[in-house]
C-alpha cells in the first residue's frame, strides 16, 4: 500500500485508539484542527471529543496531566506540537516521569506516550527547528524513540503503549510528507533493537531520524566511488542498542556519526564515547561527526542548509576517516562540522 | 473606569489610516510574495487587527519598549522599524532588521526598542516583566507595552508574569489581543473564564475590555493605561477584542469556524470603520493608497536587491562580539 509517514502515524494512532480503551490522544489542536501538521486529521470524527482531546496552550499542564492519567490507570498519548515546546513542559517530563517510579521505590508506573516533532528543514528559525531528543536521550527513566521509515512510523506506537515506563516519541517534521510502500498488515514493530538499513564492508555511517535518508544518499553516492558504507538506523537513542553498533563497527573498522542535534554533549558525542571504550582497538580511524552547526538554527535558506548535517559533508567525513581527500560536490563547499 | 476618546483631528485620523493602511498592504503583498516563494517559513497575518497595535504604539513614546509576538509584522511597522528592513528580513537578507537569521516571527529592532518576535507563545511576557523592572530599578518613566494573543492565557508563564508585574508595580502594558481563536481552538474551549479582564483583574491591576476594531477605541485606552503607568500606577491589562480574518498562518484549512463568522466580523474591518467615521474623505483615501503603495514597492525592490549572509559568517551571533553595553 501506497503511504506517507503522516498517515503511517496516524493509522498507529487509529490502531491504538480502537485497541484499547484507555488510549486517548491529548494535545493542541489535535481534535478540532485536525492536528498541527494533519497527522491527527480525521480522528476527532471519528472517536470523539473526549478521546482526542483539544488542551488550551498549557504544555506543563496537560503533560502532567498525561502523567496523572497513566498513574490512574490510562494510556494516554499526549501530543506536543514540536520539541520546542516541550521546554515548557521539560519539568513534568524530568522530574515526574522520569523519576516518580523510582523515587516510590517501584511503585508508581507511568505509562504514558509523549510524541513530538523534531527538526529542521523548513525554514522555521530558531524557536521551531531544534533536535533536542539528545537531551531526554540523557534521561534515565526514559525511552527515546525516533522512527525514521514508515514502518516505524506506522508501528512504534503500540509497542510504546504496552511499555510500564514513560517512552518519548519523536517525529521529524521534514519526513511528514515521505512516501513509499508499507505492507498492508504493517502492526507493531519491536524497539530494543537498531536497524542496517544498508550493508557495507568499508565503514559504519551511524544515524537515526531525519539524517537517516541523506546518510542513505550519501552510502549511494559513496558507493559510486567505490566505498561500502553500512547505515545503521538507530531507532531508539535510549536505550542505545550498543551491540548493533559494536559488530557494525568490528567488521568495518571506521565509523562517522551523523546526528541532526549540535555536536557539543550530543547522541553522537555519546556513542563516539561508547565505541572508544568498547571497540577501541577495532578501530582503523578515529570516529567521525557531522552534527548540526552549534548555532540557533537561522531563517535564512542558504545559512539554515549550511547549518545541517547534508550529504556532501557527510561524504567528506567518511573520506576524512578512509584518509581520503574532502572534496567539494558539484561546487557545494562542504561546511558542515565534520570532525 | 471607562477611557474618554481624545478630540479627533483630521490630521491625527489621516494618521492612524495610513497606518493601518500601510499593514494591510504590506501583508497583501507578504502573501503574493509568499506564493512567488520570495518568503518561506511560517507567516502568520495580522489581517483585520491592525487597529491593535496602531492604537496601542500611539499611546507609546519613543524610549517605550515593545514585546511582540509570532504575529507582529504590524506592530513593527507601526513602531516605526522600516519596511524595508521588514521586508528584507522576510527575504533572509542581511539588510534585514534581524539579519535574515529570524525571518517573519523574529523581527528585532532594538533602535526603535522592539524587542521581538517571539515564536513561543507567551514566551515574551517574562522578558516584558524584566524590562520593566530594569526600568523601575533604573528609576526611569518608561513602559513596557506587551503583546500576546488570548491563547497565550492559558500558559503557566502568563499567571506568573502578571503575578511578578503585580507584585512589584512594574511599568508594563499588557495587551491581549483576543482574536478568539489560538489556532483553531476557540475561546470557549480554552478558557474556563471567558471574560479575560476579570481573569487579569484578578492579579490586582486594572483590566479593561476595548473593542480592538475601533482604533480610536484603542488608542483611547492605551493612551489612559500609559499615562496611568507612568505615573507609578502598576501594570495594566486591556483585553483588545478583534479577530484575525486570515488563516492562522500560510497553510490553514479553518475546519475550525464558519465562513458567515468571518464574513461577519469583516463587517467590522478596523480600517472601513475608522473611515466610516467620516473625517478622512476619499481623496485623501485615495493619496495614501498611493504613498502606501511606493512605500511598499520600494520595500520590496530594497528586499530584492539586498545580500545574503556569507556562508563563512554562519556561526556569528551566537556569543558577543563586543562587550556588554
Ligand atoms: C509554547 C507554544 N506552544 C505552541 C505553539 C504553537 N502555536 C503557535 S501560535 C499558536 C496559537 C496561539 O494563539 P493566540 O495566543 O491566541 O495568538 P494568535 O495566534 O491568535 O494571534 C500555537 C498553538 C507555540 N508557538 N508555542
Amino acid at each position: 500500500m501506497k503511504t506517507t509517514y503522516r498517515e503511517a502515524l496516524r493509522a498507529g494512532l487509529r490502531d491504538a485508539l480502537l485497541r484499547d480503551e484507555r488510549v486517548f490522544l491529548m494535545g493542541e489542536d489535535v481534535g478540532a484542527y485536525g492536528g498541527c501538521f494533519a497527522v491527527s486529521l480525521g480522528l476527532f470524527e471519528e472517536f470523539g471529543p473526549e478521546r482526542v482531546r483539544d488542551t488550551p496552550l498549557s504544555e506543563s499542564a496537560f503533560v502532567g496531566a498525561g502523567i496523572g492519567a497513566a498513574i490512574g490507570g490510562m494510556r494516554p498519548i499526549v501530543e506536543l506540537m514540536t520539541v520546542n515546546f516541550s521546554l515548557l513542559a521539560l519539568d513534568q517530563i524530568v522530574n515526574n516521569a522520569a523519576t516518580l517510579l523510582h523515587m516510590s521505590g517501584g511503585q508508581c508506573h507511568v505509562p504514558v506516550v509523549i510524541r513530538t516533532t523534531t527538526g529542521a528543514g523548513r525554514q522555521l528559525a530558531a524557536q521551531h527547528s531544534h533536535s533536542f531528543e539528545g537531551w531526554y536521550a540523557h534521561i534515565p527513566g526514559l525511552r527515546v524513540l525516533a522512527p525514521a521509515t514508515l514502518e516505524d512510523a506506522r508501528g512504534m506506537l503500540w509497542t510504546a503503549l504496552q511499555s510500564p515506563d514513560p517512552v518519548m516519541i519523536f517525529e521529524h517534521g521534514a519526513l511528514l510528507g515521505m512516501d513509499g510502500e508499507l505492507a498492508d498488515d504493517a502492526g507493531a514493530v519491536e524497539i530494543d533493537h537498531a536497524a542496517i538499513r544498508r550493508s557495507g564492508t568499508d565503514v559504519t555511517l551511524i544515524t537515526y531520524g531525519g539524517t537517516l535518508h541523506k546518510t542513505l544518499a550519501a552510502a549511494e553516492a559513496l558507493a559510486a566511488e567505490g566505498v561500502s558504507a553500512e547505515v545503521i538506523d538507530l531507532r531508539t537513542l535510549r536505550p542505545l542498542d550498543d551491540a548493533t553498533i559494536m559488530e557494525s563497527v568490528g567488521r568495518t573498522h571506521r565509523a562517522v556519526i551523523v546526528d541532526e542535534g549540535w555536536r557539543s554533549g550530543s547522541v553522537s558525542a555519546e556513542i563516539s564515547a561508547r565505541i572508544m571504550e568498547q571497540a577501541f582497538y577495532e578501530l582503523d580511524a578515529p570516529v567521525g561527526r557531522v552534527c548540526t552547526a552549534e548555532i540557533p538554527i537561522p531563517y535564512a535558506k542558504q545559512l539554515e542548509e549550511a547549518a545541517l548535517p547534508q550529504v556532501p559533508a557527510i561524504m567528506a567525513a567518511v573520506h576524512d576517516v578512509l584518509g581520503r581527500m574532502s572534496t567539494s560536490v558539484d561546487g557545494v563547499p562542504v561546511l558542515a562540522e565534520t570532525h | 473606569m471607562s477611557p474618554v476618546e481624545p478630540m479627533m483631528t483630521t490630521e491625527h485620523a489621516r494618521h492612524l489610516q495610513h497606518q493601518m493602511l500601510r499593514i494591510r498592504r504590506f501583508e497583501e503583498r507578504c502573501v503574493e510574495l509568499y506564493s512567488a516563494a520570495k518568503i518561506r517559513g511560517f507567516l502568520h497575518l495580522y489581517v483585520g487587527e491592525e487597529a491593535v497595535a496602531v492604537g496601542v504604539m500611539e499611546a507609546l513614546a519613543a524610549q517605550d519598549a515593545v514585546v511582540a509576538t509570532y504575529r507582529e509584522h504590524g506592530h513593527a511597522l507601526a513602531r516605526g522599524v522600516s519596511a524595508g528592513s521588514v521586508m528584507a528580513e522576510m527575504f533572509g537578507k542581511v539588510e534585514g532588521c534581524s539579519r535574515g537569521r529570524g525571518g517573519s516571527m523574529h523581527l528585532f529592532d532594538v533602535a526603535t526598542r522592539f524587542y521581538g518576535g517571539n515564536a513561543i507563545v507567551a514566551g515574551g511576557l517574562p522578558i516584558a516583566v524584566g524590562l520593566a523592572l530594569a526600568a523601575k530599578m533604573q528609576g526611569q518613566p518608561i513602559v513596557t507595552a506587551c503583546f500576546f494573543g488570548e491563547g497565550a492565557m492559558a500558559e503557566g508563564e502568563f499567571h506568573e508574569s502578571m503575578n511578578l508585574s503585580a507584585l512589584w508595580r512594574l511599568p508594563v502594558l499588557w495587551c491581549c489581543e483576543n482574536n478568539f481563536y489560538a489556532m483553531g481552538t476557540a475561546l470557549a474551549r480554552s478558557e474556563s473564564e471567558t471574560n479575560l479582564a476579570v481573569k487579569a483583574a484578578s492579579y490586582e491591576m486594572p483590566a479593561w475590555t476595548v473593542d480592538g476594531m475601533d482604533v480610536v477605541a484603542v488608542e483611547a485606552a492605551a493612551t489612559n493605561a500609559v499615562d496611568a503607568i507612568r505615573n507609578g500606577g502598576g501594570p495594566h491589562f486591556l483585553e483588545l477584542r478583534t479577530y484575525r480574518f486570515r488563516a492562522h498562518s500560510m497553510y490553514d484549512p479553518e475546519r475550525y469556524r464558519d465562513k458567515a463568522e468571518v464574513e461577519r466580523w469583516k463587517e467590522r474591518d478596523p480600517i472601513t470603520m475608522l473611515e466610516a467615521r467620516g473625517l478622512v474623505d476619499a481623496s485623501t483615501i485615495a493619496e495614501l493608497e498611493a504613498a502606501v503603495s511606493a512605500e511598499i514597492d520600494a520595500a520590496v525592490a530594497f528586499a530584492e536587491a539586498g545580500s545574503l549572509e556569507r556562508i563563512e559568517d554562519l556561526t556569528r551571533f551566537v556569543v558577543s562580539e563586543v562587550g556588554a553595553p
